[in-house]
């Protein structure tokens, strides 16, 4: 390790940082907000289910390095344009997180939206109060699980010239400097950290009725949530 | 769009096919090094998975590894492992395996676990043995989930194994470098086309062979006709998913 280089290329890694967030979020809540319908659909008919979630898997396995090359081709952007980077990001974070929403939405009980109904909830009333906050456990762990692969597949962005902390992968490679890659690797586990905090904090926040147990797939608790509390 | 008219003409181009290392070396080299990658994460992860799933014991462990593992960023692992032992295919195969591993894994301590507890039990009943219960009772049943991990396992070996050639490996993601150094959109959407095209394909030859191999009656969609169809059909993404990543 090169403590020197380090310390006298501070502004360069806090660039590279701020790059890669800027990066990595849109992607990450883009994702969330457009598969929540998407979810939403595929959970109310099996053939919108079977054609979304194929849709998806088809999409997921396009490799990385080669959507990143697709997207501008697609989309007429200049191949070094940062926004190739996000939207082929938003790609595989909604290739993922559709089949976790529509897992959300399935694990709705449906006793408990014939309960919402028989009280007299309109239907979008019962999404809103009822369905979306009983869906966010499994949807928190669908978007945890987006938010940690979006923060490391964007280094691949460097291969294709957009700049971000993959830069200091392919700039090791190319000059035989290994502190370089090691700095690189560790900022994006602690982004992908820190990402992983906020989300799992945030869905707390949103679920007090779930604090003191952790396994809420297993917690009668989530049925018995106070539905109108949390709007 | 006409690019990718453009892009299936330059793979279609008989002078690609013949010439030195070709489409078809490339390809050949690329499916080489992910079977055996996939094959050594296979022969790691399987034991080990089924281990987990019959005992119950190390879940948790296998859930943190398979997170870590999600946040590795290949192309650093990939850069710091040839730094360290110099190009060539050891890193490469290194890094594969270790992006390996985590959905083969999910995949078999899943498929062991989604077994019905009381099959076993049945099993044990009878006079099986904790070998004969693994061999002849979990593994069968697991046999979706299992292949289901095979399946993620190889998609991202193909997928990533693209990002090697950005290090001096040949394979199919040769015609993205030299496209990006070269400026040359027609090759390298031509690369992308390929090695896209090798994963679906490697993924449905996987998909036929699960419905071959699995016993009838085994196939997880069974669970559909029985159980309330919303829950049953959340359940089975979900774990299938887990191996996918």
């Amino acid at each position: 390790m090169n403590w020197v280089w380090i310390g006298s290329n501070l502004d360069l890694i806090g660039g590279r940082i701020l790059e890669h967030l800027a990066l990595t979020a849109p992607p990450i809540v883009i994702g969330l907000i457009l598969s929540i319908p998407l979810g939403y659909a595929a959970s109310r008919s099996r053939v919108a289910r079977s054609i979304l979630l194929s849709v998806g898997s088809i999409l997921y396995t396009i490799p990385s390095i080669a959507l990143l090359v697709l997207v501008p081709v697609v989309l007429g952007l200049a191949i070094l344009n940062p926004a190739n980077l996000t939207a082929a990001l938003t790609v595989y974070a909604v290739a993922i997180m559709v089949r976790s929403a529509a897992d959300a939405f399935a694990s709705v009980p449906k006793d408990v939206l014939a309960s919402a109904t028989a009280v007299g909830f309109s239907r979008r009333q019962r999404f809103f109060v009822v369905e979306l906050p009983l869906a966010i456990p499994v949807l928190l762990a669908g978007i945890r699980v987006v938010s940690v692969s979006t923060v490391s597949i964007a280094s691949v962005g460097a291969l294709t010239g957009i700049d971000q902390l993959g830069t200091f992968f392919t700039d090791a490679f190319q000059r035989s400097f290994l502190t370089e890659a090691i700095v690189g690797i560790v900022c994006i586990l602690a982004i992908a950290a820190v990402y992983d905090v906020i989300l799992s904090r945030t869905g707390r926040a949103l679920m007090p009725w779930n604090r003191t147990q952790p396994d809420v797939m297993a917690s009668p608790s989530v049925y018995s949530a106070p539905i109108g509390g949390s709007l | 769009m006409n690019l990718f008219g453009d892009a299936i003409a330059w793979i279609l181009d008989p002078a690609h096919w013949s010439a030195g290392p070709d489409i078809s070396g490339h390809l050949l080299e690329h499916l080489g090094v992910s079977g055996l990658c996939v094959l050594i994460a296979v022969a790691i992860a399987l034991p080990v998975g089924v281990a987990i799933g019959h005992t119950g014991r190390g879940r948790g462990a296998g859930i943190l590894i398979s997170n870590i593992a999600r946040a590795l960023p290949t192309l650093g692992l990939l850069s710091i492992l040839i730094l360290l032992f110099g190009i060539g295919l050891l890193p490469i195969t290194v890094v594969l395996v270790i992006l390996a591993i985590p959905p083969m894994l999910a995949g078999s301590y899943a498929g062991v676990e989604s077994v019905d507890r009381q099959t076993i039990d049945a099993a044990r009943a009878l006079g099986m043995t904790e070998w004969q219960i693994i061999l002849r009772v979990e593994i069968p049943l697991a046999l979706p989930l299992l292949i289901g991990g095979l399946r993620a396992t190889a998609l991202q070996v193909i997928a990533t194994l693209g990002i090697a050639s950005a290090f001096a490996f040949g394979g199919l993601g040769i015609y993205l470098i030299n496209g990006l150094a070269q400026a040359d959109f027609i090759q390298l959407l031509a690369g992308a086309i390929l090695i896209t095209a090798l994963a679906l394909v490697v993924d449905g030859l996987l998909a036929a062979a699960q419905r071959v191999v699995v016993p009838r009656g085994v196939a997880l969609g069974r669970s559909d006709r029985t159980d309330p169809p919303q829950r049953a059909r959340a359940s089975r993404p979900r774990a299938l998913q887990e191996g996918m990543q």
